[in-house]
């Protein structure tokens, strides 16, 4: 790292450091809430937008219906837990619900038109569009909330702030288990190295026996049963309402630009920037909170194009 | 060579591109970018040179855009014609930028908005403790001249970035202002807006009444579709069109790649602001819900669903969208709109990539007997 560079990190994190201390002896309790509560969105965000960086960095495919599989997996996930009463049947259903509606997405549309970008794009913009409407006509515009587990419901209490609820210090070790799992896939199995390969060089990859096409559905599977898994785990913190998906969809989008485009660290990263940033945002400065995230992504387009993580190419 | 250059090798020329174009023309960019009509005008002087391109279709149409108002009732006239013409406008923008900078921009509705606010701010609406109340052509000067500045800045962070990158960013930066628009009160005046921004009386002309305002609507879309004809076949259009198609190429040339797409970010503001500036007038009112993402992705649909390889698609695309948003209602519940307005644009995407005006020249040549138009340039730089 060259001085400038050092220096520049410096400038930047320094005023932060400066203002998280203050924070901290202003309202210990408020800051520190602030941050769990950071750290939770973040976890939602991660998990949702390490599918869409995963499916992207593979196959180069931008799937703007990436929001609406969260919602698709989280009204499924709320039938299954409606009728089975089992918290977690229903993630277990939200995640089939959006793999398997991810993989029908990946042979219809992507695989008939390869390479090309903006068609795709397009494509998947309608899809969204199509899909809202539908969700809408079928569960109305009412907002839906999840009944966790007795064992994860209620409060827990902490040092210093005195009661948080329980369910999202389990958000939180939900995505960081997901994380490390993503991260075992990747890097210590034979199709998370498949993956890999295909990631740097696709037509190397293929041109070495592998079946592709194979490998592409299965990331795509992977990708959209994250987002439908995120509907559930997401609805239980939050709710689910019409608009959701488009809500998701930017978040990823940001944390991608963000974190760097197909790389799962830097979905991770960018996740905990701008989960933080909006918290502490609308604690500290509920009329601009909005502006944060958007300075983040501008000062990361800025200097670095590609984003925190991401490769040049 | 690295295995990013041979990636990139690899995505561009995959058999799924469409890569029609023979060597030979793309050798000879200026023959091939000049597109639809055959670009060799034989006068001398510059005036018959501006009428050459005029053929007798182009006077029928527009005795029809004229007489329109005579022979529509002013429901039609109004909420059908100006609005297709304004929306229209700011679509040709987004083609402008797509279809001959290769810059998808979903923010063009957000520049749009820009200026649609700004006329609320400078000139005169219901929020007195906002609006400054300027004479409304001091008002539309500067809310096209800042909304300018906006889309460049737009244009600066987003051309750092190419292809799909491009939408994702200027997608989140449409958000991010409609956001903004709705969580501040000191100067968008928050969820609620403004309201009773009204068209201005020049002279003896009140522009609120219906037929005046189609007339005004009118002569910006004629100015902005005749300054796209030109523009496109002018030195800068044609520099404009290669780097949409090899931007390293016209790098090595000497062209300024950058500068070349920030002007086209800057031209692009123009038309959506002058876009905006009729929108706001024809709704009388601005809000954070006309510039949401459902209003981003509108305008990227009416810009589609006309076709992005020819100016007059934007306004083919709005004068649909129009049309199925008052009428699809009828046919279906009032509800629906979306799905079928989605399903429209995905029967577009899926059979007929260059939409509206694509399907016309394929029924043309296969069942008229015109010669296939030009060949099809590649989608993606």
């Amino acid at each position: 790292m060259s001085r400038g560079r050092l220096a520049f990190w410096w400038l930047l994190v320094l005023p932060l450091a400066l203002l998280a201390l203050w924070g901290l002896f202003e309202d210990a309790v408020l800051f520190l809430k602030t941050f769990l509560n950071g750290l939770t969105l973040a976890s939602l965000y991660f998990i949702v937008a390490s599918g869409f960086t995963l499916v992207f960095g593979l196959m180069r495919n931008v799937n703007l219906a990436h929001g609406s599989l969260f919602l698709v997996g989280a009204y499924v996930g709320w039938i299954v837990g409606d009728q089975t009463g089992s918290w977690l049947l229903a993630v277990l259903a939200g995640f089939i619900a959006s793999a398997l509606l991810g993989v029908v997405i990946q042979v219809v549309v992507f695989r008939r038109m390869q390479g090309e970008d903006l068609r795709q794009t397009l494509v998947t913009i309608g899809l969204s569009i199509v899909l809202a409407d539908l969700m809408l006509w079928y569960f109305g515009g009412e907002i839906y909330t999840f009944d966790p587990p007795a064992w994860i419901y209620g409060t827990m209490s902490l040092p210093i702030i005195e009661k948080f609820p329980t369910y999202r210090i389990v958000v939180l070790f939900i995505s960081i288990v997901i994380g490390l799992l993503l991260w075992g896939l990747l890097n210590g199995t034979r199709i998370g190295m498949m993956i890999r390969a295909g990631v740097d060089d696709r037509g190397m990859l293929s041109a070495s026996g592998v079946n592709v096409q194979r490998i592409f559905a299965l990331t795509f599977a992977l990708g959209a049963g994250l987002a439908g898994l995120a509907g559930v785990v997401g609805g239980t913190a939050l709710s689910i309402s019409p608009g959701e998906d488009t809500r998701y969809l930017l978040a990823s989008l940001v944390v991608v630009i963000v974190g760097g485009m197909g790389s799962v660290p830097g979905a991770a990263i960018g996740a905990l920037l701008i989960g933080l940033a909006e918290q502490f945002g609308q604690a500290y400065a509920p009329t601009y909170s909005v502006v944060f995230t958007f300075v983040i992504m501008i000062i990361a387009l800025a200097f670095r194009p590609r984003g925190v993580l991401g490769k040049a190419t | 060579m690295s295995a990013a250059q041979w990636r990139r090798a690899m995505n561009t020329q995959s058999p799924g591109v469409k890569v029609s174009v023979s060597p030979s023309v793309q050798s000879t960019p200026v023959a091939r970018t000049a597109g639809y009509s055959a670009p060799t005008y034989q006068g001398t002087g510059w005036w018959s040179r501006l009428w050459a391109p005029i053929h007798l279709r182009h006077w029928i149409v527009m005795a029809m855009v004229l007489l329109y108002p005579a022979v529509a009732s002013p429901f039609f006239t109004y909420q059908i014609g100006a609005q297709s013409l304004a929306l229209g406008l700011i679509a040709l923008s987004l083609t402008f930028l797509g279809g001959y900078g290769g810059m998808v921009s979903m923010s063009q509705m957000t520049v749009a908005g820009m200026s649609s606010y700004l006329i609320a701010i400078f000139g005169t609406s219901s929020m007195q403790a906002i609006s400054l109340g300027w004479p409304w052509w001091l008002a539309v000067i500067f809310a096209v001249l800042i909304s300018m500045v906006f889309a460049t800045l737009i244009g600066w962070l987003s051309i750092r970035t190419e292809g799909i990158h491009t939408i994702m960013i200027t997608l989140a930066i449409g958000v991010a202002f409609f956001y903004l628009t709705q969580q501040n009160y000191v100067l968008f005046n928050g969820f609620q807006g403004f309201s009773k921004i009204s068209a201005p009386t020049i002279g003896d002309v009140d522009f609120t009444d219906p037929v005046a305002f189609y007339f005004l609507a009118l002569a910006c879309a004629l100015a902005g579709y005749g300054a796209i004809q030109y523009i496109v076949r002018a030195p800068f259009g044609l520099a404009l069109q290669g780097i949409r198609d090899n931007p390293r190429r016209m790098n090595s040339l000497g062209f300024n790649v950058t500068a070349h797409r920030l002007a086209a970010h800057a031209f692009a503001g123009l038309l959506a602001s002058v876009g905006g500036i009729l929108l706001v007038w024809y709704n009388n009112r601005i809000s954070p819900g006309s510039i949401n993402t459902g209003a981003l992705i509108n305008i990227l649909v009416i810009a589609v669903l006309g076709g992005m390889k020819h100016p007059l698609g934007a306004f083919i695309g709005a004068i649909t969208f129009v049309l199925l948003q008052n009428f699809a209602i009828d046919l279906v519940d009032r509800q629906r709109f979306n799905l079928v307005i989605g399903g429209v644009f995905l029967l577009i995407v899926f059979f007929s990539p260059d939409g509206l005006l694509g399907l016309w020249h394929k029924f043309r040549s296969r069942w008229l007997g015109f010669a296939p138009v030009s060949a099809t340039s590649s989608r993606q730089p």
